[in-house]
C-alpha cells in the first residue's frame, strides 16, 4: 500500500458563504496497488460561458476515491474525443487504458435545461459498451455526474455504485464554552453541504430511515439529551422521547417499523425498541451496567449492542423477545459500536486490542470465520458508517488535532479523507440508496 | 449570589449569638464578684482567658468556614481513565457540598458528567452519566435530598480543554457541579 500524492479537488462553485464554510474537500490518502486505468475525457460543452461543474472531473474523482481505479491525467491524453466517431482506440491502448468515457453537454433549445450525451468504451475489446442521454438543469450536473459514475462502476465491477448517496455529519466550531454545533447533510463526498440543525448545545448520533426520507438524532437543545425525528423534505420534526436521564442512539430497523434507542430512565442505560406505528416501547436489555450503541441485524429481528457488564465494553446480540444476550467479541480490550455490513456476515466495529496499545481502530469481524481485519491505523477512530453497497466505511478520526472524516474500503486498501476547512467534524452517517 | 448572601447572613447570625453569650457571662461575673475584691485580678485573668478562648473559637470557626467555602468553590471533580468512581481525595469536599445542600433545602444543583474523547461517543455518554451518578449517590448518602440533584451526561461532546495529551484527557474526565436552572 503506497501513499498516493494528495489529490485535492479545486473546482469552484457558486455556493452561498454559509454553505461554502461547511464545504469538505476530498483528499485521497491511500490507493490500491493495481488500480484499473480509466480515461475520462473532459466533456465538450457547446453553450459558451463555462459550466460551473466539470462532469468528467467529478466522474474521475468518484472512481479514484473508491480506490479501485486510476483516472488518466488530462495532460497525458493524446486526443479529446467527445463522441464515438472521434474515438481512436489506438490513442488509449498506447496509454494502457482499459476503459474510456467521453461525452458532450449541450443546451436544450428554448430552456435552461442541458442534455448530457455520454458513451463508455472497452478499449481492449474495441467496442462501445453503452451510451445514453441524460437531461437536467445546470444545477443538476453534479447529480448527472454521480449517476454516470454509478453506471460506469457497475459496468466495470458488476457492483452497484454509491456515488449518488448522501451523508450526514456533525460539526463543532468556536471556543470552549462558546461552541456552535451543526448537523450537516451533503453528497457522499462532502460536496453541496447544507445545514439541517444548528445549536449551541451538542448534537449526536444522526441516523437515516431506511427509505432516506427521515432522519433521527440526539440534540441537547433543552439542556438534556433527547431524540428527535425530522422529515427531510418538509423540515418538520418531533421529539420522540423525553424520559429522565439519557435518551440516545436512535437507529431505525431495516424494515422501517421500529426505532432502537438507549434510555437510562431506570438508573442505567439500556436498549429499548419503539414501535413507530403503535408507540409501544419494549425494553431489550436490563442490566445495571451500560448497554448502548444499538444496531440491527438485516432481518430486523436482533439488536447488536455494546455492554460493559464484564468490566470492559464488548459487543453482544439480543433478540427482540428479551432472551439472554449472546456475547460476540472476546479477544479485545474494548470492542464497541458494532454494525453489520450489507452482507450480514461481516460486522464493523471500533476496536482497541489491549489496555496497553491505546489505539482505537475500525475493524471488521467475520461472524462465520471469526477472523478480524483491522482497517485503520490512526489512533482515535470511531463512529463507522457503511456505504449502502458495502464497499466503503466512513468514520470519524483525529488529524493534526482536529476531527476529520475518513473513508476506507472494506479490504482496507483504499482510503480517502474529507477534511473540513475549519472546526471539527465527526459522526458521519451514510445514507441508504436514495434512487 | 444567593449562596454568598446566605453565608454572609449566617456569619452575622453567628456573630450575634456569640455577642449574646459574652454578655451573659459578663453579667454573671459581676454578680459573683462584689465580696472579695482581692479576687479581681483572678477574675480579670479568667475573663481574659475566656475572651482568648472565644477568639480562638472564632478563629477556628472562621477557618472552618473558609475551608467550607473553599470546598464549595471546588465544583469540578476529576476521574481516572474509564473509571466512574470519584477520587477518594474528593470525599471531604463532597461531604461539605452535601451538608451545604442539606442545610439549604431550596438549593438545587446539576451534576454534569463528562468523558475524554477516547473510545466511542455513545459509550462515553454512558460513562459520563455513571460519573455524575456516583457523585449524586454520595451527596445523597451524606445528607442532600434526591430532589435537589439533577444529573446529565455530555459524554465527550463538551471537553474542558482541547488536545490529545494525557493532561487534556485528565481535565476532560470530570463532573461539574453547577447551579440548576
Amino acid at each position: 500500500m503506497k501513499l498516493r500524492s494528495l489529490l485535492v479537488l479545486v473546482l469552484v462553485f457558486a455556493f452561498s458563504a454559509s454553505i461554502r464554510a461547511a464545504e469538505l474537500n476530498i483528499e485521497i490518502t491511500r490507493g490500491v496497488d493495481n488500480p484499473i486505468p480509466v480515461a475520462i475525457v473532459p466533456f465538450a460543452w457547446e453553450g459558451g460561458v463555462a459550466l460551473e461543474e466539470d462532469v468528467a472531473q467529478i466522474i474521475a474523482s468518484n472512481l479514484e476515491q473508491v480506490g479501485e481505479f486510476r483516472a488518466l491525467s488530462r495532460a497525458n491524453m493524446l486526443s479529446m474525443p467527445s463522441e464515438e466517431r472521434e474515438v481512436h482506440y489506438r490513442d488509449w491502448r498506447i496509454l494502457a487504458q482499459q476503459y474510456l468515457v467521453v461525452g458532450k453537454i449541450s443546451r436544450v433549445p428554448g430552456g435552461q435545461m442541458v442534455q448530457v450525451q455520454w458513451e463508455f468504451f472497452d478499449i481492449n475489446r474495441e467496442r462501445k459498451v453503452l451510451g445514453e442521454v441524460l437531461t437536467g438543469s445546470v444545477s443538476q450536473l453534479r447529480d448527472i455526474a454521480h449517476e454516470i459514475s454509478d453506471v460506469v462502476y457497475r459496468e466495470i465491477t458488476g457492483r452497484r455504485g454509491a456515488f449518488a448517496t448522501k451523508i450526514m455529519y456533525v460539526s463543532a466550531e468556536g471556543n470552549i464554552g462558546d461552541m456552535t454545533y451543526r448537523l450537516h447533510y451533503a453528497d457522499y463526498d462532502g460536496r453541496r453541504a447544507q445545514i439541517l440543525l444548528e445549536s449551541s448545545e451538542p448534537i449526536m448520533s444522526p441516523a437515516w430511515s431506511p427509505d432516506g426520507s427521515q432522519i433521527a438524532y440526539v440534540s441537547f437543545e433543552t439542556d438534556l439529551p433527547r431524540i428527535y425525528i425530522q422529515d427531510l423534505a418538509t423540515g418538520q420534526r418531533r421529539q420522540v422521547s423525553n424520559f429522565s436521564g439519557i435518551n440516545s442512539s436512535p437507529v431505525w430497523s431495516p424494515d422501517g417499523r421500529k426505532l432502537a434507542m438507549v434510555l437510562s430512565k431506570d438508573g442505567s442505560p439500556d436498549v429499548y425498541v419503539l414501535d413507530l406505528a403503535t408507540d409501544q416501547l419494549t425494553q431489550i436489555t436490563d442490566h445495571p451496567r451500560a448497554e448502548t450503541e444499538p444496531a440491527w441485524t438485516l432481518d430486523s429481528q436482533y439488536v447488536l449492542f455494546t455492554s460493559d457488564r464484564t468490566g470492559q465494553p464488548q459487543i453482544y446480540q439480543a433478540d427482540l423477545s428479551g432472551g439472554f444476550p449472546e456475547r460476540l467479541t472476546f479477544d479485545c480490550f474494548y470492542c464497541a459500536k458494532a454494525q453489520f455490513m450489507p452482507d450480514g456476515v461481516n460486522m464493523v466495529h471500533v476496536r482497541r486490542e489491549t489496555r496497553q496499545d491505546n489505539t482505537y481502530s475500525i475493524a471488521v469481524l467475520n461472524m462465520e470465520t471469526g477472523r478480524v481485519i483491522t482497517l485503520t491505523d490512526t489512533a482515535l477512530d470511531e463512529s463507522p458508517s457503511v456505504a449502502p453497497n458495502g464497499r466503503m466505511i466512513m468514520y470519524g478520526t483525529t488529524y493534526n488535532g482536529r476531527g476529520v472524516l475518513d473513508a476506507v474500503s472494506v479490504d482496507g486498501r483504499a482510503k480517502f479523507r474529507l477534511p473540513s476547512p475549519q472546526g471539527d467534524v465527526w459522526e458521519p452517517s451514510w445514507s441508504p440508496y436514495l434512487n | 449570589m444567593g449562596m454568598q448572601f446566605n453565608s454572609m447572613f449566617k456569619t452575622a447570625a453567628l456573630a450575634l449569638t456569640i455577642a449574646g453569650l459574652a454578655a451573659c457571662s459578663s453579667t454573671s461575673d459581676t454578680e459573683e464578684m462584689p465580696m472579695e475584691t482581692n479576687d479581681t485580678a483572678a477574675a480579670d485573668a479568667a475573663a481574659a482567658a475566656a475572651r482568648a478562648e472565644q477568639q480562638r473559637l472564632e478563629r477556628e470557626r472562621m477557618e472552618r468556614e473558609r475551608q467550607d467555602q473553599a470546598a464549595l468553590n471546588t465544583t469540578v471533580f476529576y476521574f481516572d481513565f474509564d473509571v466512574a468512581e470519584f477520587q477518594p481525595s474528593d470525599r471531604e469536599t463532597l461531604i461539605v457540598h452535601a451538608r451545604n445542600l442539606a442545610s439549604n433545602p431550596n438549593r438545587r444543583v446539576r451534576l454534569e458528567g463528562h468523558a475524554d474523547e477516547r473510545g466511542t461517543r455513545e459509550y462515553n455518554l454512558a460513562l459520563g452519566e455513571r460519573r455524575a451518578n456516583s457523585i449524586r449517590d454520595f451527596l445523597i448518602v451524606n445528607g442532600a435530598s434526591r430532589s435537589q440533584l439533577e444529573t446529565v451526561s455530555y459524554g465527550e461532546e463538551q471537553p474542558a480543554v482541547r488536545g490529545q495529551t494525557d493532561s487534556a484527557y485528565q481535565q476532560n474526565r470530570r463532573v461539574e457541579i453547577r447551579p440548576a436552572g
